[in-house]
């Protein structure tokens, strides 16, 4: 399983990358092959604030759906709207298909480092 | 096999209306429609083809075992039918002067009366079209009751994890924030966590009796006082009134207000996915909240006003009256006896054969078996074992659910059919296993018979294609 | 033989011995001796098929049916010809449940495939659903579809059919979304100065509940200019003959799917059916149907986007509608098969004539007038003294007249009704008014 040492997680399963008070956030590897084959993303709108810890958007497998929680809280900047027409580049490169890019950051949610978080998918089994 | 669209040809069709025997009168230019809409020209003969076709590869209760838990596939009785299909019927306008539709109003008043005794309610309403329809409307008796008293404060409704999705569904659609309650080993509701997550915001309990894992919930009057004296009402969830009918009412156990699914428990056919009929009955305290309709009137003094036009799906309330006179004063309970008999016998001839049974002894008119422990030793799964039954000609049991059983599949073979099906059925299984321990390959490349394979979900989600592309697009 | 039991009673003891059962109360034994019921209920004893059928049969019978039926309102007595309720009866498609096992379930699936492809033809929409219970919750349904946290006011023409106008309400209630009923200004919809950032949508109806066309384009333009959508509740039958709601602009097409080779049959079963473009697919509620294909590369249909419904999302689901209307859903289809494009047009068109007969001929009776004025489809409404009598009196002579209404009568003229019996019910109403020439 692929956890890049650069990235920071939450414990249920998406990554986060802050570079210059943006916040890049995805679904961890672990994520998306524990949800399968990935039909549809719903993803909030430029503009919406989300909040660490509450779902900003979920995911849709063919008998499943997840919330994706926000590891932090601010406003909404961007959103990835290939992953509308191809939601299957979250199976196919999890760290690349980033979902949601947040400013005007206020808060987080508790973080793990790769290390941490390998050991928690490892108790997750 | 063609699609209609494919069988089509420009021309063709049939004549079926004289000429206009008035001045012709044509639409106004504004508003006249400029391309024809691209629907089917065929003759009637290819058409009636066509259908054959289309009903060939379909499976009816007609055409085989239906046993698809929380669905009570129960035969249909042709009388239902033959009722259902009288001009004196079917000829009736919604908005016929009440003079003129006694016969009507007597079949709603005896549908009525027949379903309050059989669930010891007060008052039913027959307006709702579906289960999930009911649930919404008798959601919405709880809301108004509350609002009524001036106590807003209840806003939650309890679910138990085991329930199936229209009920957290339809009480979120009325406004209400839902709680899940945890299910304890043994499959029943805890009454320790029913008694901690009742409280002043306590709107009501939605529950199914027997539950659906096939349950009874012994301590019923225990969960129903709880409830009540936390402030909260206790909606039924009818799904699963066929076990009991007769037996035991809902009322009794101390509901307030229930929903019935005629198309389940009362024998009317499904129709491949509708029309349904989703009563609801309540107490009587319950009754000035009743849905009416703007055009047609009868709504209580507090009405939540109406979820569908009209009276109701009229039809499905003839076939259901067809059944419930056929069954009078004594068939409910036999048939519930016989539908929970059933039950019991196959879950016993299939634990026989080697499978695993959720929850042990004795169960009512379902029961779930679970997979888990198969699925670890041979990879085969519950889908697959449900894939290979269709090769043998049954309609699998419904598959991953309730969500709180792992590999779960609920059988409910319901009272009409005989012992010699349940142990074919029986046997079909035993074989099943055989096979996911000698060559689970077989199981998972089924079924092999049918029409079509196993159909790429994952792609029709990803790229919906929901209707015909015609080939000049 | 209670409850059609196919198995003998010695089978059953059987089955009991298997089980090791002394008989139905250790069958029982989970529920509570308070709650067992050991007497028969308090209904009438068991009837034979024959007695049961005599009794049903009997209630038909104190129903009065119609020969002549002026009256619509939002359910309409069209010609439905024979092959629709003989295909529509076929027992593998009025016994299956939902389509769940899609292998076994093709027959069931491409018919809901082939409705959804006539619902967008009519409509002029991308996508559509597989039905919900009736127009009204359609209508209802299509409002919730857009529903957001910014906007939250649902506007409606107060030219709506009261029923749907009530059933939009009572959804509402239970979402807590505000609904505002515009006023009616000659029988059309009045929206001036209404739609405002809190409006999620506007729903109007086409023809309106009087039978007027509204200006369609002209509302969907005022919906959008504020930023709401606008849903469109047509009578399908006027689509061969008027523009489709997607022409016009409307987002979401929903109506009530009766006229399309459904009985009357006092109110229900009917169908909803709803649809919208392809930007707003995946808010649709209930059943949709997918093509895709097998391993085998074989076209084959399945229930698709599941994840939107209840049974997946739960609490979160947008809609909790399950069973729907299939079997009402597969008699449309067989009826708009029948009829082609053609035959539609044809349906359409008398009925706009027929109906402009009877008015006209209504209207050149003195006391008699139009209520409101320009054009209408297939309805109208008629003021004039002494509507009562004048019921009364077609009633006399097998004629359903038009609706009682605000003090006038709703007529509405479809394609069955005979230049003939046009003539003989403006005569009766020459006569209850006693006007002699």
């Amino acid at each position: 399983m692929n956890i890049p040492n650069e990235l920071q997680y939450t414990k249920s399963h998406e990554w986060l990358l802050v570079a210059d008070g943006v916040a890049t956030v995805g679904l961890t590897d672990f994520a998306q092959d524990a949800l399968g084959d990935i039909v549809f993303v719903n993803l909030p709108q430029p503009g919406d604030e989300v909040s660490a810890g509450e779902a900003l958007g979920d995911v849709e497998s063919v008998k499943a759906v997840s919330d994706v929680i926000s590891p932090v809280s601010g406003v909404v900047l961007e959103v990835n709207e290939e992953l509308l027409d191809n939601p299957a580049l979250v199976n196919e490169d999890p760290y690349g298909a980033w979902l949601v890019r947040v400013e005007q950051l206020t808060g987080e949610e508790e973080l793990l480092d790769a290390a941490a978080y390998e050991a928690h998918c490892a108790e997750e089994g | 096999m063609e699609l209609i669209f494919e069988r089509s040809r420009p021309g063709r069709g049939s004549d079926l209306l004289p000429p206009l025997d008035v001045p012709e009168c044509p639409v106004p230019a504004q508003f006249a429609r400029k391309q024809a809409p691209r629907l089917p020209e065929i003759g009637e003969s290819d058409l009636s083809r066509h259908y054959q076709a289309l009903a060939r590869r379909a499976f009816g209760v007609c055409d085989g075992f239906y046993p698809l838990g929380s669905c009570t596939m129960k035969y249909n009785p042709k009388l239902g039918e033959a009722a259902a299909a009288l001009p004196g019927f079917t000829g009736i306008h919604p908005l016929q002067p009440a003079h003129t539709v006694k016969g009507c109003q007597l079949v709603m008043a005896q549908a009525e009366y027949a379903l309050c005794r059989i669930t010891g309610m007060d008052r039913m309403t027959l307006q709702p079209a579906a289960g999930a329809h009911g649930e919404f409307a008798g959601l919405l008796l709880i809301k108004a009751y509350h609002r009524h008293r001036g106590d807003k404060a209840r806003t939650v409704i309890l679910v138990p994890d085991s329930a199936h999705g229209t009920n957290p569904a339809s009480a979120a659609m009325a406004g209400f924030t839902v709680r899940n309650l945890p299910s304890t080993a043994e499959g029943l509701v805890d009454l320790e966590a029913l008694k901690a997550a009742c409280g002043p915001d306590t709107a009501g309990l939605m529950l199914t009796n027997p539950n659906t894992v096939g349950l009874f919930e012994r301590d019923i009057l225990e969960i129903t006082k709880i409830v009540h004296g936390a402030g909260g009402l206790v909606y039924y969830d009818g799904a699963n009134l066929n076990a009991v009918m007769g037996v035991a009412r809902p009322g009794d156990m101390g509901f307030d207000v229930c929903h019935l699914n005629l198309h389940k428990t009362f024998a009317t056919p499904h129709g491949g996915g509708g029309p349904g009929s989703g009563p609801v009955g309540c107490k009587e305290f319950l009754a000035p909240f009743l849905p009416g309709s703007a055009l047609c009137g009868n709504g209580g003094d507090h009405s939540i006003g109406q979820v569908r036009a009209f009276h109701a799906n009229f039809l499905v309330v003839v076939k259901a009256l067809a059944y419930l006179m056929r069954l009078g004063s004594t068939g409910p309970a036999e048939a519930a006896r016989g539908a929970v008999l059933n039950a019991n016998y196959l879950k016993h001839k299939l634990e026989e054969a080697g499978y695993a049974s959720a929850f042990p002894g004795l169960c009512m008119h379902e029961f779930v078996l679970t997979l888990e422990a198969l699925k670890k030793e041979t990879g085969v799964s519950a889908l697959d074992v449900a894939k290979a039954m269709l090769d043998d000609g049954i309609h699998p049991p419904t598959m991953y659910f309730p969500l709180i059983v792992h590999e779960a599949l609920m059988f409910e073979p319901t009272e009409t059919e005989t012992p010699e099906t349940l142990d074919q059925a029986a046997q079909v299984m035993a074989d099943i296993l055989r096979r996911a321990k000698e060559d689970p390959e077989s199981l998972h490349a089924a079924p092999h018979t049918t029409v079509v394979g196993r159909p790429d979900e994952t792609a029709a989600a990803r790229h919906p294609v929901v209707r015909y592309v015609f080939p000049e697009e | 033989m209670g409850g059609y039991l196919p198995a003998a009673p010695e089978e059953r003891a059987r089955q009991y011995e298997a089980l090791g059962l002394s008989g139905p109360r250790a069958l029982y034994r989970d529920v509570p001796d308070q709650v067992y019921l050991d007497a028969p209920l308090d209904l009438p004893a068991p009837k034979s098929e024959l007695e049961a059928r005599q009794s049903l049969e009997h209630l038909a019978a104190q129903n009065v049916r119609f020969p002549t039926i002026l009256r619509g309102a939002g359910a309409y007595d069209h010609y439905i010809p024979a092959a629709v309720s003989a295909i529509a009866a076929k027992e593998e498609f009025v016994t299956a449940y939902t389509p769940y096992q899609a292998e076994i379930s093709q027959g069931v699936l491409q018919s809901i495939f082939e409705f959804q492809t006539m619902i967008c033809e009519l409509t002029g929409m991308d996508a559509a659903n597989a039905s919900v219970y009736d127009g009204a919750s359609a209508a209802a349904e299509g409002v919730a579809m857009c529903r957001d946290r910014k906007r939250t006011k649902a506007i409606v023409s107060g030219a709506v059919h009261p029923d749907v106008i009530a059933t939009i309400r009572t959804y509402c209630f239970g979402a807590d979304t505000e609904v505002v009923v515009t006023t009616v200004k000659e029988g059309r919809t009045d929206l001036t100065g209404l739609v405002d950032d809190q409006t999620a949508c506007v729903y109007i109806q086409q023809p309106n509940f009087y039978g007027l066309l509204e200006d369609g384009a002209a509302l969907a333009a005022a919906a959008h200019a504020g930023g709401a959508k606008l849903i469109a509740g047509v009578n399908p039958i006027t689509l061969g003959v008027l523009e489709s709601p997607a022409a016009w602009g409307a987002d979401i097409a929903v109506g009530e799917g009766q006229p399309l080779g459904l009985p009357l049959s006092w109110g229900g079963p009917y169908l909803g059916f709803m649809a919208t473009t392809q930007a707003m697919m995946r808010k649709l509620p209930g059943r949709i149907v997918g093509q895709t294909a097998d391993a085998q590369g074989r076209r084959a249909f399945v229930l698709t986007m599941q994840a939107r419904e209840q049974h997946i999302r739960r609490e979160k689901a947008s809609s909790n509608v399950c069973s729907n209307e299939a079997l009402c859903a597969l008699t449309a289809s067989v009826y708009l098969s029948m009829m082609g494009p053609g035959g539609l047009r044809q349906v359409g068109e008398q009925c706009f004539a027929k109906a402009h007969y009877l008015a006209d001929a209504l209207c050149a009776l003195p006391g008699v007038r139009l209520r409101h004025p320009g054009p209408f489809f297939h309805e109208f409404v008629t003021d004039l003294p002494a509507s009562a009598d004048v019921l009364a009196g077609l009633e006399a002579r097998g004629i359903l007249g038009g609706l009682p209404l605000e003090g006038g009568l709703l007529w509405c003229v479809t394609e069955k009704q005979t230049r003939e019996e046009l003539d003989k019910a403006v005569s009766i109403v020459k006569e209850v008014l006693g006007i002699w020439n």
